[in-house]
Order: structure tokens, then sequence, then C-alpha cells
């Protein structure tokens, strides 16, 4: 493995984790904007804000994390996929902004119309944001981000590929979210409370599963390098994705919902791993490939000393805190 | 729109500069305060908490409990708003980070690890209040204060670097070649930014949080809860405030050789005077200085630390590499002068003290601790003005001009507007909650549950309202 590669894996290993828990944080939105009205939403928007209170932000920092590593490692890459992808990254920050800020206002709001008013842009927020970065995925996986950035603010993430990224992304973290909630709610006790999101997240879980494999129609018009590599060297990936996401539903169907959360993670892990093995060796697709777009050896070694630190000290750290999350005493409300 | 086409007629520089420039100074300005609790608060919240756990003292404790939670509102702003910062990095400079991210991106790879470190950690402590042993509880807060070093470092690093660009080399083909990341991290002028912003922000967290409740005491209460919020953060306040004149001075001295530009609009120095003198307030019209207060030889005596040294001026820069004086002049003289009274009157608080009488009982000296705070962040945001706006026109010292910098996107207006929306919102929203939670703790609430639903549901509890 190249200096070049090893750095954009550690890159990507970012990606896929934070598609998984920011996107269970994210989509938590989806569960709080269809939880009805105040009084019936209230069981499940205390579940949510005892879920992602303790985690968000440190799930967040993988985004940071991402960043960081995709603009020291490649920068002409980041500048041009900044400048051509504007408008979807400007509204996925918008939300991401929004999100954090209206959860953490909602939590400690004096009046039960001050609670409504930061829940509805928490949950639009936490809506719009996995929907733009999946556009921006979308844009980059069919080659419409040019090597030296100034492509089309519009056409290039308004397009088959974007937006079924848009979607699934959407869809993904709305799953994920489901299951992690469903397990949450059926752990502490809440019974008819786990009933309702049961439905809804097999609902969720159907329909993206669903939109995953209806999106390789349009891809294979919209990005055949793609579309190549999916159903190529990236296969295996695609068909364990399948495979996970549809055991995932039995296991949600048949009520065993803590091993459930592991099945939905393992689909979303496997179907992003699926996009970044279908789109290798490219960074940005029919443009540049990772290797040219790496800036100097030196700062690839560095940043490999940062992953090698951030191995050593955040993992344990953040094992930690969801080993705390998740144990018993930290369950009572 | 307007005012676009205004900006093009008035020059030839990119339509988007203007905005941009806007932009990340709105969303910089606003994070720079968040930051500062993130680098500060936990230090303050560990002090209390500890006495509260150690001594077996409830009213620290209980100082603890709340302190906590109002950390919980700001270090969520402030980590959305640092978001935007890494975000705009790449929406508002994609000439700056494509040219040169491999050599300045390396210290915010190790700020991210910091900013990992102090979300996880605030996690942990934020719900760990009665679901872990009271001393590894307390615990939790060092690696927040630890985190806090090291991520105000990385930062720093980055802007250091901008000011002193190094750990590079550009080729005859103007390539950027030999790319060194440690080199330009640990730049010259590193140390000296670093300790600066890191004494800066306890200067503002300490008179901020003091602030408080120094306005809770001239509305009479008066309790051991006020006194001690009080004295813990107006500590660590003093503290700063008594360093960070010596810590400026010494930064500022290198300015006259790294960036003889920049020091001469500190100055208001139209020419190079030797001995120059200390021209407080003024402003310069067609080239002139009017309305100043010049003192002799003082000028030197502060940029230079001697009586006789010159003061580059501005005629030693070339017209297109002069950056605008007034604005950095003013800007520069407010942080010294806000500066420098926080530092006195730091001093005449506990030499009065120590001869015996308390000012926490005198009604002026509450208000003006009460507008310390708001000074304070006055002066925070001047510095940053003054050594932003005294760097340009360059984004990086003598290498990257802004307006190479920036992007050509055409909607940076709209944008500049949807976020002094967003970040008024954002204001307003904070102000609120906050507001809202003094005031329900002032009527007897403990836990502050949160609102949702106006009766409780299955095994969820109800609000206490």
């Amino acid at each position: 493995m190249t200096l070049e590669i090893a750095v954009a894996a550690a890159l990507f290993a970012g990606v896929v984790v934070y598609s998984i828990f920011g996107g269970a944080d994210f989509g938590s939105g989806f569960f709080d904007a269809t939880a009805g009205g105040a009084r019936r939403g209230a069981e499940v928007r205390t579940l949510i804000d005892h879920s992602i209170g303790p985690v968000w932000e440190a799930n967040h920092v993988w985004l940071i994390y991402v960043l960081v590593t995709w603009w020291t490692a490649f920068p002409g890459t980041f500048a041009a996929a900044m400048s051509t992808l504007w408008l979807p990254l400007m509204l996925a920050l918008m939300g991401i902004v929004l999100r954090g800020a209206s959860f953490a206002f909602r939590k400690y709001s004096a009046t039960l119309g001050q609670a409504q008013l930061f829940g509805i842009v928490f949950a639009g927020s936490s809506l719009i944001t996995p929907f733009f970065l999946g556009c921006v995925a979308g844009a980059i996986a069919s080659g419409r981000v040019p090597a030296d950035g100034g492509g089309d603010l519009l056409s290039s993430w308004v397009n088959p590929t974007s937006l079924f990224g848009g979607l699934i992304a959407g869809g993904s973290c709305a799953y994920l979210a489901g299951s992690f909630l469903v397990a949450d709610a059926a752990r502490s006790g809440h019974r008819g409370l786990a009933e309702m999101l049961r439905v809804r997240t097999l609902g969720v879980g159907a329909l993206t599963g669903a939109l995953v494999f209806a999106a390789l129609v349009p891809i294979k018009q919209d990005a055949p390098t793609l579309f190549d590599g999916l159903t190529g060297r990236a296969l295996p990936l695609m068909v364990l994705s399948a495979l996970a996401g549809a055991s995932a539903l039995v296991l949600i169907w048949t009520r065993r919902y803590s091993v459930a959360r592991f099945a939905v993670a393992a689909a979303v892990a496997t179907v992003t791993l699926g996009w970044g093995a279908g789109q290798y060796p490219w960074l940005l697709v029919d443009e540049v490939t990772i290797v040219d777009a790496a800036g100097a050896d030196a700062t690839l070694q560095a940043l490999l000393v940062a992953v090698g630190l951030a191995v050593v000290i955040v993992l344990p750290a953040l094992s930690y805190l969801l080993y705390l999350t998740q144990s018993e005493r930290w369950l009572r409300h | 729109m307007t005012l676009e086409a205004l900006q093009v007629l008035l020059s030839d520089t990119p339509s988007g500069l203007l905005p941009a420039r806007n932009q990340m100074a709105l969303s910089l300005g606003w994070h720079i305060i968040l930051a500062c609790f993130g680098v500060a608060f936990p230090s303050m919240i560990f002090i209390v908490h500890w006495r509260g756990v150690f001594r077996g003292d409830a009213v620290a404790l209980e100082l603890a409990k709340r302190w906590s939670k109002v950390s919980a509102v700001l270090f969520a702003i402030g980590a959305v708003s640092g978001t935007v910062l890494s975000f705009e990095m790449g929406l508002l400079w994609p000439g700056l980070m494509g040219r040169y991210g491999d050599v300045l991106g390396l210290p915010f790879a190790f700020e991210g690890l910091a900013f990992f470190v102090e979300a996880i950690f605030l996690g942990i402590y934020l719900y760990g209040w009665g679901r872990m042993p009271p001393r590894i509880h307390l615990l939790m807060l060092v690696p927040m204060a630890c985190a806090g070093v090291i991520g105000t470092f990385c930062v720093i690093a980055v802007n250091a670097w901008m000011n002193n660009p190094t750990g590079f080399r550009l080729n005859a083909a103007g390539e950027v070649v030999d790319v060194d990341p440690w080199a330009a991290m640990f730049n010259d002028g590193v140390w000296l930014m670093f300790a600066h912003m890191w004494v800066g922000a306890f200067v503002v967290v300490g008179f901020t949080v003091a602030g408080v409740y120094a306005a809770g005491m001239l509305r009479g209460r008066r309790d051991r809860h006020h006194r001690l919020g009080f004295v813990v953060p107006f500590v660590f306040a003093t503290v700063a405030a008594l360093a960070q004149p010596l810590v400026g001075h010494v930064l500022g001295l290198r300015v006259a050789e790294s960036q003889p530009a920049k020091l001469a609009a500190f100055e208001l120095a139209e020419t190079t005077e030797q001995p120059a003198p200390l021209r407080l307030g003024g402003i310069m019209i067609d080239g002139e200085v009017r309305y100043s207060i010049d003192i002799p030889k003082i000028g030197s005596l502060i940029a230079r630390n001697s009586f006789n040294k010159p003061v580059p001026g501005l005629d030693e820069v070339p017209e297109d590499e002069r950056p605008p004086l007034n604005i950095t002049h003013w800007a520069f003289q407010s942080m010294v002068g806000i500066g420098s009274l926080l530092a006195l009157s730091v001093l005449l608080f506990w030499f009065v003290r120590w001869r015996g009488r308390d000012l926490l009982e005198s009604r002026w000296f509450l208000r003006y601790a009460v507008a310390a705070g708001p000074l304070a962040m006055i002066a925070l945001e001047a510095g940053w003005i003054a050594t932003e706006v005294g760097r340009q026109p360059w984004v990086v010292w003598q290498v990257l001009r802004t307006e190479d910098a920036v992007t050509d996107n055409p909607w940076i207006w709209w944008s500049l507007a949807g976020t002094a929306v967003v970040y008024l919102g954002m204001t307003v929203g904070a102000y609120v909650v906050l507001r809202s939670m003094a005031r329900r703790w002032r009527a007897g609430e403990l836990d502050l549950p949160s609102p949702y639903g106006p009766e409780s549901a299955e095994g969820v509890q109800e609000p206490s309202r």
C-alpha cells in the first residue's frame, strides 16, 4: 500500500464511521418530525434527547476529521469540490449549525412553545443535512467535479446520481436512528414506544434498501465509472450490504433489537464502503486519482502520525463514552 | 444587488472579496467568543466542582452543576460555529486551501484530535452527574482543559503561519515545493501568539462569568453563591489580565521585524520616525494624521523596547501592499486600551482588598465588573481585527494575496446575508435560553427537565413547571 492510499483509507474510514454514528444522530430527526403533536410526541422526543445527547458532539467530530484530512492530504481536490459543490455544502453546513444549536436550545427551553420552535428547527435541519451531504457524494462519484474546480454550480449536484445519493443518505440515517432508538426504548422498558418505532423503522429500512438497488438503474447511465465499480470490484460489498440490511429487517421484525443495530450499521458501512471501492482509484471520479491528488509526502507521513495518535487517544476515549451510554446506570432518566 | 455593483465599480478586485471577508470576520468573530469558553470554562468549573467534592462545599457543587449546564449550551453552539469555519476555509478561500492545504493543514489535524477529546469528555461530564462516582466524574474535566490548550495552540499555529509563512519553498515555476508541515506548524510566531490567545480566553471568560454574579449582587443577591460565583472566575481573570499586557508587549516587539507594514498601521505611521511618538487616537485622512494625541518617544518604547529605535512607516511599503490604516490603528489601540484598563482594575481591586476594604460593597465597582466582560470581548475582537486587517492585502504574508485566495462564486453576498441571519438567530436563541435557565434557577428549580409535552406520557417525567 502506498502512502497516498494509506492516507486515503484513513480518510475514508472517517467517512464510514461518520455515516454510521453521525448518520444515526441525524436520522433521529425523521422520528422527531413524525412523532406527532406535543403530547403524543413527548415520549419519542425525550428518548431522542436522551439517546443522542451525550454522543452527538463526539460523533460530529468525525466530519471535522474528514474535512481536515481531505484538505491536508489532497488539497487541490478539496478546493475543487468546495468551489463546485458550494451550494449543497453551504446548505448542509446550515443544517449542521441549526441542528446542533436547536438541539441544545430545546433541551433547556423554558416553555413548550420554545421547545416546539426549536424542535421543528432540529427535525428539519436533521433531515436536510444528510440529503445534501449525499448529493455531494453523488456529485463526486458521478464525475461532476472538475479537477480544477469551477464546475457547474447547479447541475453538478442536481442530477440522478446526486439526488439518489441524497435520498439514500437520508434513508440510511433514518434506518440507523430507528434501529438505535427502538433498542433504547425496549431496553428502558417503553414497550408501546418500541412497537411504534419498530413499525416505522421497518418501513424506512425496506424503503432505503429498495432505493439503493433502484439507484443502480439511473447510475448506469448517469455515472458509468461508478456503475462499473459497484457491479465489479465493489460487488461483494453490495451483496453483503443487501444481506445485512435484509437480516436487520428480520431481526427488527422479530424484536431482536440489540443485534439488529449492528446489522443496520453493517448495511450502512458496507454500502458506504461499496461507494469508496466502486470509485477507486479515483478521488474525483474521471478527473483525478488518489495518487495524483495527493499533497507533499512529508505531509502525508505527518498525517499518518496524527491518525496513529487518534487510534491511541481518541478510540479508547470514544469507546469509554459509548460503553457508559450503553450501560444500565446511564439508561435511567 | 446594488452593493455588488458598487463594489465592482469601485475596484478591480474580485466581487466576492468584500462579502467573503465579512462572512469570515462574522463567523470567526462569533466563534472566538464561544471558543474562549471551551478553552477556559472547564478549568473554572473544575475549581468549584473540586471544592464541592473534596471540601463538601454544597454551594460550590451547585455552581459546578449550573456551569456545566451553561457549558452544554455554549459548547454546542461553539462546536457548530467552529464547523462553519472548517467549511468556510474551502467555501470562501479555495485559492488558499488548494494551494497551501498540505503546508498549513497539519495543525488542523491535531486540532481535530483535541476537539474529539473535548467533545467526548464533555459528553461524559454533562451526562455523568449522578451516574458516576463523584471523583471520577470530576476528573473528566481534566482532558477537556488539556484539549483546550492543545486546540488553541493548533488553531493559532495556522494563523501564525499565515503571518510567518515557512515550511515550504516556491520554485522558479511558482510551485509549492519542499513542504515541511512540522516547520510550518512550529513557525517563529506560534508560541507567543498562542500564549496571547490562551491568556485572552481566560480574560474574556473570567470577566464575563464574574460579571454575571456582579449583576446579581447589584440586585441585592449577596449570598455566598454569588460571592463564590464572582471570586473564582475573577481570580482567573486577575492572573490573565495581569499576564496579558506582558505577553502582548513581547509579541508586539516581533511585529517590527516580521511585519513592518502591520506595525505602521498599528501606530498610524505614514513615515518612518526615529524616535517615534505614541499616537493616541487620530485618523488618517489623505495621507495626513489628524486629531491624534502624540506622546514623544513612547511609540518607540512600546513597539521597539527602546527610546530611540525607529518605528517603520508606510512610506517603506509599496502602495499596493498597504493594509487599511484607520481600522487597524483603532482596533489595535482599543485592544491595548481596554487591556490596560482591565489590568489596572484588578490591581486596584486586590490592593484595596489588601488594605481591608471590599470593593464588592461598592455599586460603582459592581457596575464596572458587569461591563468588564463585554469590554474583554471587545478587546479580543479588536485584537483579531487588528492582526487580520493589518495583514491585508495578504492572506499569507507576502506570499498569497487575499484577492487571489477568494472564491469566484457569484452568490457570496447571499451567503453573507444568510450567515448573518443564522448567527443572529443563534445569538437570540442562546440569550433567551440562558436567561430562562437563570430565571428558573432563581425560582428554586434544580434539574431543568426538558419540556416535552404538556403532560407526562408513559414513564416520562413530568416537567416541573
